[in-house]
Formats: C-alpha cells, structure tokens, sequence
C-alpha cells in the first residue's frame, strides 16, 4: 500500500461503533447516512433555486 | 415505396399499430421537452435526474470491473479506484433515490393518473436493493463470506435460501451482473418514459402545467 493509499483508507479493522437506545441499536455509520439524507431533503426544499437568466 | 401503412392489411400489422400507439402517447416533444413547467425549478425535483447519474455511473464502472475481473480491481490503484467509483455512485444513489422517494411521497405523486409512475419507482427501489446486495455478497472478500452467511439463515427461515442461495457464488455473480441490472434498467426507462408521458408532478398547492 502506497502513502496516499494509507492517508486514504479507512480503518474497518477496528470494532464498530454503535449507539443504543433501549431496544434500538443502530450503527454511527448507518445513523450518519440517515442524518445526510434528512439534511439533504430539508436543504433541497428550503434552500431556493437559482433563477434562470431570461431568454433573448 | 411507401413508409406508412396505407391498405388495412398493412395497418393490421404489429409493427404499424405499436408506432401508431407510441406516437400518440410519446409525441416527440413530449418525449424530448426543452421547457418544464415553472415549479419544477426547485432543489427537491433534482434528485430523480440525480438518481439516473448516479446509476450511469454506477453501470460503467461495473463494466469495467466486469471486463478486468477480481484480481484487478482487489489488486491494482486504477482497479481500487474503479472498485471505489462503483461503490460510492451506489451511495449516492441510494441516498438520491431516498430524497426523491421522501419528495414524491409528500407530493402525493401518484396524482393525475401518475399510479403507474410511482409503482414503477417502488419496485425499481426494490430491484436496486437487490442489485445492491448480490453486489456486497460478490467483493470477493471477507467481508462478503460474512455478509453471506448471515443473509443465509435470514433466507433459510423464510423458505427461498434452497433457490436464492447467498452463499452460491457463481448464483449472486449471475444475478448481480445480468438479471438485476436489467430489471433494474428495464424499470427505470419505463419509469422516466411515463414521466415523460404525464408529465412532472406538480406540488400540492400549484396548478398543473404552469407554464414558465
């Protein structure tokens, strides 16, 4: 493996992390992708489309 | 020569009456538009679009990877960052495919005969889950003789793992690289071409085709 490749990669050898809650467990990889895509959807709603530039 | 069918003979046949059909329900500017109508600018109408990049990128990086096999793509830099490209479009397009899945669903977007156009988004989703799978069970790895063998009690307990065998290499390989990108693409051009046919949804509070 190169340098960049060692800069680069993600340790999976490691144990997982995960959250519980009560009877809920989930990953942190798993509930980070979840939170992306909520924040993805609020953004893609509020956030305004640009305008655009009229026709001649 | 003549181009169209004119006699009743030749108006009977399938060729005639399929394009007589597909002109009627997909004239050329509604199959190609060059204008939307106005609320259709909006973040939140994006992501179908974004979902079918996702998808052409994921289909030719799996091409690559399918011309040059394991020992490239498990081993060399251009074949890891290949093996990489595969992987992350089939992130962002799940995560694409949830947002306009979230969207559509809170537009009601089975209004105005559009029923057909999200079942066909359903079951795409579905058929993409499968692709997804059969793609983590065929790394080649560790990681997929895990995945496999935890997928095959799940599978034995509900009665199809004797035929869907996850932990039949050669099977999910099959599956992954012909039967589910098929489906999949089969789904996705009939789902985009009733799009086209009915038009973008519109949201809950705007009147159907708006014009810019």
């Amino acid at each position: 493996m190169g340098r960049a490749d060692r800069l680069m990669a993600v340790g999976l050898d490691g144990k997982a992390h995960f959250i519980s809650w009560g009877p809920f467990q989930i990953s942190l990889a798993n509930l980070l992708v979840i939170a992306l895509i909520v924040v993805l959807f609020v953004l893609a709603i509020v956030l305004p489309f640009p305008k655009q530039r009229s026709r001649p | 020569m003549t181009t169209r069918a004119d006699s009743p003979a030749e108006r009977r046949s399938w060729t005639s009456r399929v394009r007589e059909r597909a002109e009627v329900a997909l004239p050329p500017d509604k199959l190609l538009p060059d204008r939307q109508p106005e609320y259709v600018a909006s973040w939140i109408y994006v992501f179908g679009v974004a979902t079918i990049a996702a998808l052409i990128f994921i289909v030719a990086s799996g091409v690559v990877l399918t011309l040059e096999g394991p020992q490239w793509y498990h081993v060399s830099a251009v074949g890891h960052f290949v093996n990489s490209v595969h992987l992350w479009s089939v992130e962002l397009f799940f995560v694409f495919m949830v947002v306009h899945l979230w969207g559509k669903f809170w537009m009601a977007a089975w209004r105005g005969r559009r029923v057909m156009t999200w079942i066909t988004g359903v079951v795409s989703f579905l058929a993409s889950i499968g692709a997804a799978f059969t793609g983590y069970l065929v790394q080649t790895n560790f990681d997929s003789q895990w995945i496999s063998s935890e997928a095959k009690d799940g599978l034995n307990s509900v009665g199809i793992g004797a035929w869907f065998n996850v932990v039949n290499v050669g099977q999910m390989l099959l599956w992954h690289v012909v039967l589910l990108p098929l489906v999949v693409g089969a789904i996705v051009v009939w789902h985009v071409l009733l799009v086209r046919r009915h038009g973008v949804v519109p949201p809950l509070d705007a009147r159907e085709e708006t014009s810019p």
